[in-house]
């Protein structure tokens, strides 16, 4: 019960464009345009590696009126489960993936006056297209970009390029820090505020803006989690009764899909909520890693998002 | 309380102070002014001060709502006799009014559909608007033929104030328009129409 639909792609290009980040630009195969995609959109790319596949999402950086290519940009993670690995090492130009349509569960909101946007490191990667768009249609906006030094921020010098009064770029390594506060505390009515970036950048972007009287329907936030690894244990199916072991670097949405199981899901980042499911029984702790239950639901732990959520051991039984 | 009907029926879940805006625009008519009475008496010290009253104070001319908002001293507190130069005041200050500021309004249902469709002009947010109802059900209506609104509309079926036919009230809402949907009630048997009774009073 997949929502999205994959076609294949050509990589047609690929560029180092800071350390452990890469630029990938990808082409549709059979001639036919790709889907016009909102700003803050995302792809999810299947990778292939033997019996091995990795399903991530990346947010699309182009500009969205650019049908004839998607770009992503792919940060490679220390303590990768394989698919920044596999994009960084195995990936060539001229190599094919699998990509599902545009989702985009990070939308700017069309109806606000100005736009402020907040990025860390690799967290630039859906404001790229934002910019793209602003620019196009002469809208307000601030971007503001964190990077810890000139050799890890990606696309800085096309941003200073852009010669754009409101882009402000700032280096930890030189003590820049960005000044939230005094850039929230006089904003015209009707500014929607805008954070990606690492956990701690945006714990730090809602309550300051909560602190500044920002209602929270005024502030957005886009956080993919990777599947954090685990002990493994055993996912029983409650319908047909087959047991699947999840391994320590797996999700549970992976096993099930390794198991030929169709599950759902969409952001695969636990944020968009499409693949929870219904608990039958749970013999162990349950560890929540999701941004869609609420504190209260995960407390109650009747319901799982399998793609990023796990137990720490034991027996999970599931209502599929 | 308002119950959700359809979808479109918008609800109302009652006034509730944000301690952390650094500014308040508080919109009230007089049977709402009871709602922010209410609120008041749990807000914490500066709160008042840095809260902005409009008054509508309507055809009872309002003294006696006057007279209880004027002793929580206010930043600021002016009153309006009617609805649309309440609005008119309002356009001027969140043209002028920074993020930070929330804004409140109790009343009937037109004075709150008044203020939101202002507010969306200035880009705000329509769920960052706290509102509560309170007073009578009357309700503006938009005669979805003519095009005209009908105001304070307490019948069900409504002749139209513009072009004459006669609708049946719908609980479909326009936001933008701040109006409920008035539909020909007799289209198929042009003269059958049903007794009007008080729905909305």
């Amino acid at each position: 019960m997949t929502t999205t639909t994959s076609r294949r792609v050509r990589v047609d290009a690929l560029e180092r464009v800071a350390n452990n980040i890469k630029r990938f630009e990808f082409v549709p195969i059979d001639g036919q345009p790709l889907p016009f995609f909102s700003p803050g959109s995302h792809v999810i790319v299947t990778m292939r590696e033997g019996d091995r596949i990795w399903r991530n999402p990346y947010s699309l950086m182009g500009s969205p009126y650019d049908t004839d290519r998607y770009q992503i940009s792919v940060l490679r993670v220390e303590d990768s489960r394989g698919g920044s690995s596999f994009m960084h090492e195995s990936v060539e130009a001229g190599a094919m993936l699998e990509i599902s349509e545009p989702v985009n569960l990070f939308p700017v909101v069309r109806t606000g006056h100005k736009h402020i946007l907040i990025a860390g490191g690799i967290g630039i990667t859906p404001f790229m297209a934002m910019v793209a768009q602003f620019k196009r249609d002469n809208t307000a906006f601030e971007l503001h970009y964190a990077v810890r030094s000139a050799d890890e921020g990606a696309y800085l010098d096309r941003l200073r390029a852009a010669d754009i009064p409101g882009i402000h770029i700032y280096r930890s390594d030189r003590e820049q820090r960005i000044p939230l506060a005094t850039i929230i505390e006089n904003q015209r009515l009707g500014t929607h505020l805008y954070v990606c970036g690492p956990q701690r950048m945006i714990d730090w972007t809602l309550q300051t803006a909560r602190e500044e009287g920002w209602p929270d329907e005024n502030v957005h936030y886009e956080h993919f989690n990777a599947p954090p690894p685990g002990k493994s244990f055993l996912v029983k199916l409650a319908k047909s009764g087959r047991e699947i072991r999840v391994g320590e670097h797996q999700s549970i949405l992976e096993a099930l899909e390794q198991a030929g199981v169709d599950a759902p899901y969409l952001c695969r980042g636990g944020a968009c909520g499409q693949c929870v499911t219904a608990i039958v029984d749970a013999h162990g702790k349950i560890l929540h890693n999701d941004h869609y239950l609420t504190d209260e639901e995960k407390c109650r732990g009747e319901r799982i998002a399998t793609c990023v959520s796990r137990m720490d051991g034991g027996l999970l039984t599931l209502d599929l | 309380m308002i119950q959700p009907s359809i979808k479109s029926r918008p609800v109302y879940p009652g006034l509730k102070a944000d301690r952390f805006a650094k500014s308040n625009i508080v919109i009230l008519d007089t049977d709402g002014s009871d709602a922010f009475l209410d609120m008041a008496r749990s807000v914490a010290g500066d709160f008042l001060h840095k809260t902005t009253v409009l008054l509508v104070k309507g055809p009872s001319n309002g003294r006696d709502a006057a007279e209880r908002l004027n002793a929580l001293n206010p930043g600021n507190l002016w009153f309006f006799p009617t609805l649309e130069t309440m609005i008119a005041r309002l356009d001027g200050v969140l043209s002028i009014s920074r993020m930070g500021t929330r804004i409140y309004v109790a009343g009937s249902e037109p004075l709150i559909g008044s203020v939101i469709k202002t507010a969306l002009h200035h880009g705000v947010v329509h769920d960052s608007i706290i509102a509560e109802h309170r007073g009578s059900l009357r309700r503006r209506v938009q005669c979805v033929h003519c095009k005209g609104c009908t105001e304070n509309v307490t019948t069900n079926p409504v002749r139209c104030a513009h072009c004459g036919l006669t609708l049946l009230v719908r609980d479909h809402y326009s936001r933008r328009l701040g109006a409920f949907q008035g539909v020909c009630i007799d289209a198929e048997v042009p003269g059958e129409i049903p007794e009007a009774k008080v729905e909305f009073s």
